[in-house]
């Protein structure tokens, strides 16, 4: 399979903190890959890292390479707009914007000029039936976006995440804030998602990560401890501290 | 006396006293409301509002002074509102931390508490003298501006602040430039808070009297600066803001200077004027907010 990030010694600081301590992996196209371990790890850092989020961190600082589609994504020729239009994110409180469902969904269009109203439209029924919430909202499209339920906040920001047609949608443990039949239905998403997307979900919930991914990382206080195929990471860990953090050892 | 009694007392005690605090606040404003009001509310009349300034009292009236006030408060507006908006985004979102942009902050903090006899000699030096505007609206406005400034800047940084900072970073997420971020997303939140900062600083700017005396406003003006509008072409003029002035606060202040019981009831009267232009302000103000934020539904 394709690869969508060559990770090569990947070292993040945030001031002379270092938060992510010479990470290197691979992640593979259409393929939903978790990033697992305990709080304060470094995994909001290293997918933050993704599609350059840390940028807006001030005193934030990495060394190494991310290569995506070859090229570095840290490198000075690179439009850091391009490389957030071509990789999305949701995060792990819903943050819808304070304006309608159908403004949610198009503002990466309009912030790219476009403005057909066809276009939109169709990008909004297109968006939203992917992120299968639009039999809930098409009749209120209108309406204000935050008097949606937390759950269906969260499948509008990734309805709006996908509109702009990224290739890759980063997750930042975006079940945290939601109720499990919520949860339910944003795993499922995520599932159906790969068909066309490369995913990325950080998650503290490991059923989670077990459920929902072909690959699986573990980081331990910014390092990659161990990264392999989600199944064998569940089963047969390489490691001891892998092998300790799912069975419920610590974390 | 047992502690739970103790803390019921204080509870209560502390409730009367903000009561009595408040009413206070409340009775001695009201007081002066019905004294200005029995004093002025007869005087006032269509020929009160129509009628230039005059020797004797009863055909005194306040059109000089009032229109002078709405010429320069909606110049006011226009320099002020645009330079404080832009000035709190640049410093908010743009600036860089360094302790050059320490000083600025601080600096800007401080100038909101400048006396505003300051500002006046600010005006008459820079406007009425260098830049040659004479006694104009123009001066008096821009002088003005340059008193409610700060409180436009402080309260558009603070209206920025408060818009979270998710909204930012979901924005940053899909693309979007800085400046599309702050035109699109943070502006159209903060608004309501921008708008509020705003009328305070207008509130501020409609009383003062001091500044505009400062840079030689006139206290008795008998015609008004030339209308915006007129019949004959090119129909939209600006010779208006290099013109004369004065305004309501200096009118009813020359007015209860003056010995004869009549003009004090024309000061009472042009009070009420000045109260209504305020309230109205204040009622429009009310009524953008009102709809961003119907717009913006949080
Ligand atoms: N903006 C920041 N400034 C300074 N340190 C930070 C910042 N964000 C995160 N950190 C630190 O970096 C480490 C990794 O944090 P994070 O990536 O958020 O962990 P996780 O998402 O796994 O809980 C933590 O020690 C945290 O305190
Ligand atoms: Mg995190």
């Amino acid at each position: 399979m394709e690869t969508a990030f060559k990770v090569k010694n990947l070292k993040a600081y945030y001031g002379p903190k270092e938060a992510l301590k010479d990470v290197s992996f691979d992640i593979l196209k259409k393929t939903v890959t978790a990033i697992i371990g305990p709080s304060g790890c470094g995994k909001s850092t290293f997918i933050r890292c993704l599609n350059r989020m840390n940028d807006l961190v001030l005193g934030f600082n990495v060394k190494g390479e991310i290569l995506y589609d070859g090229k570095n994504i840290y490198s000075k020729d690179i439009d850091v707009i391009d490389i957030r239009r071509q990789i999305g994110m949701v995060f792990q409180k819903p943050n819808p914007f304070p304006k309608s469902i159908y403004e949610n969904v198009v503002y990466g269009l309009r912030i790219q000029g476009i403005n057909r109203k066809e276009t939109l439209d169709n990008v909004v029924e297109e968006s939203l039936r992917k992120a299968a919430i639009w039999e809930e909202v098409k009749d209120r499209l209108h309406t204000s976006a935050l008097q949606l339920s937390g759950g269906q906040q969260q499948r509008l920001c990734i309805a709006r995440a996908i509109a702009t047609e990224p290739e890759v949608i980063l997750f930042d443990e975006p079940c945290s804030a939601l109720d499990p039949i919520a949860t339910a239905k944003i795993e499922d998403l995520i599932t159906a998602l790969k068909q066309e997307y490369t995913v990325v979900i950080v998650t503290h919930n490991m059923q989670q990560a077990a459920r929902v991914s072909e690959y699986t990382g573990f980081f331990m206080m910014g390092e990659l401890v161990e990264f392999d195929a989600t199944q064998k990471i569940f089963t047969t860990p390489s490691n001891k501290m892998t092998e300790d953090y799912i069975t419920g050892r610590f974390g | 006396m047992n502690r739970k009694l103790y803390n019921k007392f204080l509870d209560k005690s502390f409730t009367i006293l903000g009561l009595v605090a408040t009413l206070i606040g409340l009775v001695v404003l009201s007081a002066l409301l019905i004294d200005v009001f029995t004093d002025g509310m007869g005087r006032l009349s269509w020929q009160f509002l129509m009628s230039y300034p005059s020797r004797r009292p009863e055909e005194a009236g306040i059109l000089s002074a009032w229109v002078g006030t709405v010429w320069v408060m909606i110049l006011t507006g226009l320099i002020a509102f645009p330079i404080g908006v832009m000035a709190g985004i640049y410093l908010e979102e743009y600036e860089k931390k360094t302790w050059f942009s320490n000083i600025i902050e601080i600096n800007i903090a401080n100038l909101a508490g400048v006396p505003s006899i300051i500002y006046g000699l600010l005006g008459l030096g820079l406007f009425v003298r260098v830049l040659a505007l004479e006694r104009s609206v123009l001066s008096g406005a821009a002088t003005l501006a340059i008193l409610v400034l700060p409180i436009i800047i402080l309260s558009t940084r603070e209206a920025l602040r408060a818009v979270p900072f998710s909204i930012r970073e979901a924005s940053y997420a899909l693309g979007a430039t800085r400046w599309q971020t702050i035109r699109s997303q943070v502006l159209p939140a903060a608004m309501p808070g921008v708008l509020t900062g705003a009328i305070l600083a207008m509130s501020r700017a409609i009383g003062e009297t001091a500044p505009l005396i400062t840079i030689g406003a006139l206290t008795y003006v008998a015609f008004l600066p030339t209308s915006p509008i007129s019949s004959e072409f090119p129909y939209i003029s600006f010779q208006g803001i290099f013109d004369a002035f004065t305004v309501l606060p200096i009118q009813i202040f020359n007015w209860v200077s003056r010995p004869q019981k009549g003009f004090f009831t024309d000061a009472a009267a042009g009070i009420i004027v000045l109260l209504m232009i305020t309230f109205i302000m204040n009622g429009i103000a009310v009524w953008l907010r009102y709809r961003y934020q119907k717009k913006i539904r949080w």
